[in-house]
């Protein structure tokens, strides 16, 4: 079945089964692979992307709901100053170990921020809480997303 | 040469860095292990599926050199041949195209076993059904250790006090799953993937296939602790017997639910505790008896078992004590490798029970267990001197203050009834871990060795088998040379850990990358800084050798068990819903001593991650095995590892203590992390319920079964006090669950 939706602001279309998850057709489909399946049953986190501007896990969404709908993976946000802002306070704050959680940590620091240009110790973690880090303990990633606040006053 | 990390971190956080399942290669088949669904019997029949073209089934015939993974013992064939041992182990590897055919293959092998009773626990293993499944008695793996007289001791004994503790598996859980590619290239076998020591993949793969034309490859790795130290054997094996015949790459990529079942976990131990104590309430004599469960096959369970048993006393100076430890084989998946290697297991154990012993002779936990800490004057538990400063007091009063302890825990403690539906709690647990491999490793596994590479531009390269996976090393080692050689950070790159490449210089394990690896860096740079030749080509080498103080008898377990030492400290402090069983927890502090850290925020999120990983293993890291001998846990939504939300920000510190054989003073510190939250944890929950708990994880269903069993509401002094050990022989097990 082919499916049309915009993907980091391109228009793609992509001919597959319309069941097929969102991840399986970034990853698999179309080679893009900065988004990274954990657990593939929406329990991690690690495949966070931005759908119609909402974090979802790309794992247990059915490519067929995202016709005509707008994708952003770290691949569109890193071209960003606010996704740039958001990976460079993840660096600063070494909130970055194995780095396997890390891109779905961006999209869903990048989601609270613009949704909370200020957000509170419980807010971050309350935000991060869908994505799991079995390396970090959290705290640098906490840490990152008040350094992304700061440093990028104005940005949000 | 390719590089890792000049820019730490950057590719992983921009998405660009390439973990296994993220790498394209041209004509890739896809493998899917076809696994025993059998705990233990033996193979009766097989009936193989006609295959499509393109497709092949590989198994123990077409393993042309040993049909071994020569882990330590050479008991756990690479594909199950004529019995099998656990449910998950591998027989078959289907290869093709298409991974919807292959798993239509694999729906298509049919294996007859005739089955044996199997065991799972140690108890069942003891019993013996069927016969034995390792050699005549079950015991893979058994040592026992002696200091000071032990029946000397308990003579002097006015109280004696008996308990079991015990901890369950638990998983690792790192958020990349097992993978890995295998291909032919120049005449070689090459294997890529997430792995912690490439080297025991070269050599796993030289094993099977009989000759060394094999070369092993890291990628990035989406996290180890422990659980790709020897599982991405179990990978590697049957991928270099398939691809040396195809000539194909092929790619073999666990799915969470196939990673928890058949993965290596941590050991489940039980250990059983006899302390006798003076009439000034000093221990005078313990007697150590544990039992671990190590899964079908040896895997690493003796070394863990040596670990254990060479600190089974933590940091606490007994004159005399007797450890006993048996490693027993059960039809599970072999228990092998993870943060701590046995430390967590024993220090969960041994804070818990001397805390309980200190509450049985009415005294105070804090109070109780600094009487007791080593000394500059004591001996370790097997017989060496106290290497260095020690540094236990300091860092006791550290986390005493920067926690608040004292104050908390005497409120928590006479909380009253007027909050009945939540009640706070706090608890600490110190601890110890030898850094580095266990007894003489360091001479008989390895001599690990380094190499520094200058070219003509002043660059140097780092060539190192060590791998970073996620514990920050790729930053550490370069910030060790790049500082001895004074030159900036940008001018040292670090080789991709690469058999074709880089030197051995050993496994990613046991907290030895800068003790060990790290510090032969800092001698090599220092050599080159000395023979510094601008615009020259240059190449030293560098070999470990150990520190003349290091002394170890393997025999006897007599002499220093490791390298060094480091230590810590954890408070941590909770509020339990008394009708849930829930417990919340609302502060951490840790305080340690790992000598001088390389990079104090690398360092922080060494701490930070371990603690957290320590507080799920206490508190809610739940694997259980069931009847047919799987996990009842089979996915991250079944085992649930702590969010966020589930932990506070954590308060730490380090007490400058530094160590002359490590470099720029540092000591391992990464597993250490791991060691003390546990004990901690359940502490706190009991400081805030008032009622023992022995066992972990401290799940809100077990702290409910503690309250029920509790009678009635006992006074706060009833809580902290107990009951009071009258004299010998008055010991019944405070829990035996
Ligand atoms: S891979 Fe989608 S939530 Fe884990
Ligand atoms: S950095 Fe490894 S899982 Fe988060």
């Amino acid at each position: 079945m082919k499916i049309e939706f915009y993907l980091n602001s391109h228009l793609v279309v992509v001919d597959v089964d319309p069941m097929q998850s969102l991840l399986h057709t970034l990853r698999g489909t179309m080679s893009h692979t900065a988004t990274k399946e954990g657990c593939g049953e929406g329990e991690c986190g690690a495949c966070s992307v931005l759908f119609n501007d909402r974090l979802v896990n790309a794992c247990m969404m059915p490519i067929s709901q995202v016709q005509g709908g707008d994708v952003m993976t770290l691949e569109g946000l890193r071209q960003t100053e606010k996704g740039q802002c958001v990976i460079n306070a993840l660096l600063e704050a070494k909130g970055v170990q194995c780095g396997f959680c890390t891109p779905g940590m961006v999209l869903a620091l990048y989601a609270l921020l613009e949704a909370d240009p200020n957000p509170t110790e419980l807010a971050i973690r309350t935000a991060i809480s869908g994505n799991l880090c079995r390396c970090t303990g959290y705290g640098m990633i906490v840490e990152a997303a008040k350094i992304a606040a700061e440093k990028g006053e104005g940005l949000w | 040469m390719d590089t890792v990390n000049t820019h730490f971190k950057w590719e992983e956080a921009t998405g660009a860095a390439k973990y296994i399942a993220d790498r394209h290669y041209e004509g890739l088949l896809e493998g899917r292990f076809y696994r025993s669904s059998c705990p233990r019997g033996r193979i009766k029949s097989v009936t193989l599926p006609t295959l499509p073209d393109g497709y092949h089934i590989f198994g123990a015939d077409d393993v042309p050199g040993q049909n071994v993974l020569p882990i330590v013992e050479i008991d756990w064939p690479a594909f199950a041949d004529q019995e099998v041992r656990f449910v998950g182990q591998v027989i078959y590897l289907v290869v093709g195209p298409d991974p919807d055919v292959v798993d239509e293959l694999l729906n298509e092998i049919d294996v007859e076993y005739a089955p044996l009773e199997p065991a799972y626990t140690i108890e069942q293993s003891k019993a013996l059904k069927d016969g034995a499944i390792h050699a005549d008695d079950n015991v893979l793996d058994t040592h026992m250790l002696h200091k000071g007289d032990i029946e000397a001791g308990f003579a002097q004994a006015a109280t004696i006090i008996e308990e079991t503790c015990s901890t369950g598996y638990q998983e690792h859980i790192y958020l990349e799953t097992q993978g890995a590619v295998c291909y032919p290239q120049d005449g070689k076998v090459v294997l890529e993937g997430s792995m912690q020591c490439p080297w025991y993949v070269h050599h796993t793969m030289a094993v099977v296939l009989g000759h060394d034309n094999v070369r092993a490859i890291q990628c990035p790795t989406g996290g180890g602790f422990g659980g790709k130290e020897d599982f991405p054997d179990v990978l590697a094996a049957p991928l270099a017997v398939a691809v040396e015949k195809l000539q194909q790459p092929i790619r073999l990529i666990f799915e969470r639910g196939e990673d928890i079942a058949t993965t290596s976990k941590r050991h489940p131990v039980t250990f059983h505790y006899k302390t006798g104590v003076d009439a000034d309430g000093k221990i005078v004599a313990m007697d150590i008896k544990f039992d671990v469960n190590a899964g079908a096959y040896l895997s690493l369970s003796g070394i863990v078992l040596q670990r254990s048993i060479t600190t089974a006393t933590n940091v606490y100076d007994i004159p005399n004590v007797r450890v006993e430890g048996h490693a027993w084989a059960t039809n599970t998946v072999p228990t092998g490798a993870f943060r701590g290697f046995g430390s967590p297991q024993n220090c969960f154990c041994m804070e818990t029970h001397i805390h309980h012993v200190a509450k049985q002779l009415g005294a105070d936990p804090v109070a109780f267990k600094q009487r007791h800490f080593l000394t500059a004057e004591s001996h370790s538990l097997t017989g060496a001197e106290i290497f260095g400063d020690l540094v236990l007091d300091e860092m006791l009063h550290k986390v005493l203050d920067m926690s608040d302890y004292h104050r908390k825990f005497n409120e928590y403690t006479r909380q009253d009834g007027s909050q009945p539906e939540r009640r706070k709690g706090i608890g600490l647990a110190i601890f110890q871990h030898g850094c580095g491999f266990a007894g003489d490793l360091e001479d008989t596994l390895v001599r690990a060795k380094v190499k520094l590479l200058k070219g003509s531009d002043g660059n140097v390269q780092i060539l190192a088998s060590n791998t970073d996976i996620g514990q920050g090393l790729s930053l550490t080692f370069r910030k060790i040379v790049a500082d001895t050689l004074d030159k900036p950070l940008e001018e040292i790159q670090l080789a991709v850990p690469d058999t074709g490449i880089v030197p051995d210089s050993g496994p990613t394990v046991a907290s030895r990358s800068i003790l060990i690896v790290g510090y032969i860096l800092e001698k090599a740079a220092k050599k080159l800084k000395k023979s510094w030749v601008e615009g020259e080509d240059q190449e030293i080498t560098e070999v470990y050798c150990k520190p003349d103080y290091h002394q170890w008898d393997q025999n006897t377990y007599q002499g220093n068990a490791y390298q060094a030492t480091s230590y810590g400290a954890n408070v941590v402090e909770v509020e339990v819903d008394m009708a849930t069983g829930e417990a919340d927890i609302t502060g951490a502090w840790a305080v340690y001593d790992i000598g001088r850290a390389i990079d104090s925020t690398i360092f922080r999120g060494q701490i930070e991650g371990g603690l957290v990983q320590a507080l799920g293993y206490g508190s809610c890291e739940k694997l259980e095995i069931t009847q047919d001998g799987v996990f009842a846990q089979r996915s991250m939504a079944d085992y649930v590892i702590p969010t966020a939300l589930d932990v506070p920000a954590i308060g730490s510190d380090l007490v400058d203590n530094p160590y002359p054989y490590g470099p720029n003073g540092a000591k391992g510190g990464g597993e250490l992390t791991h060691n003390g939250g546990a004990a901690a944890f359940v502490a706190a929950v009991e400081n805030a319920i008032g009622v023992p708990l022995s066992s972990i994880p401290a799940t809100p269903e077990k702290v409910c079964e503690a309250l029920a069993r509790r009678s009635d509401e006992p006074s706060a002094q009833q809580r902290e006090g107990q009951v009071k050990g009258s004299g010998p022989g008055n010991g019944a097990p405070i829990d035996e669950d």
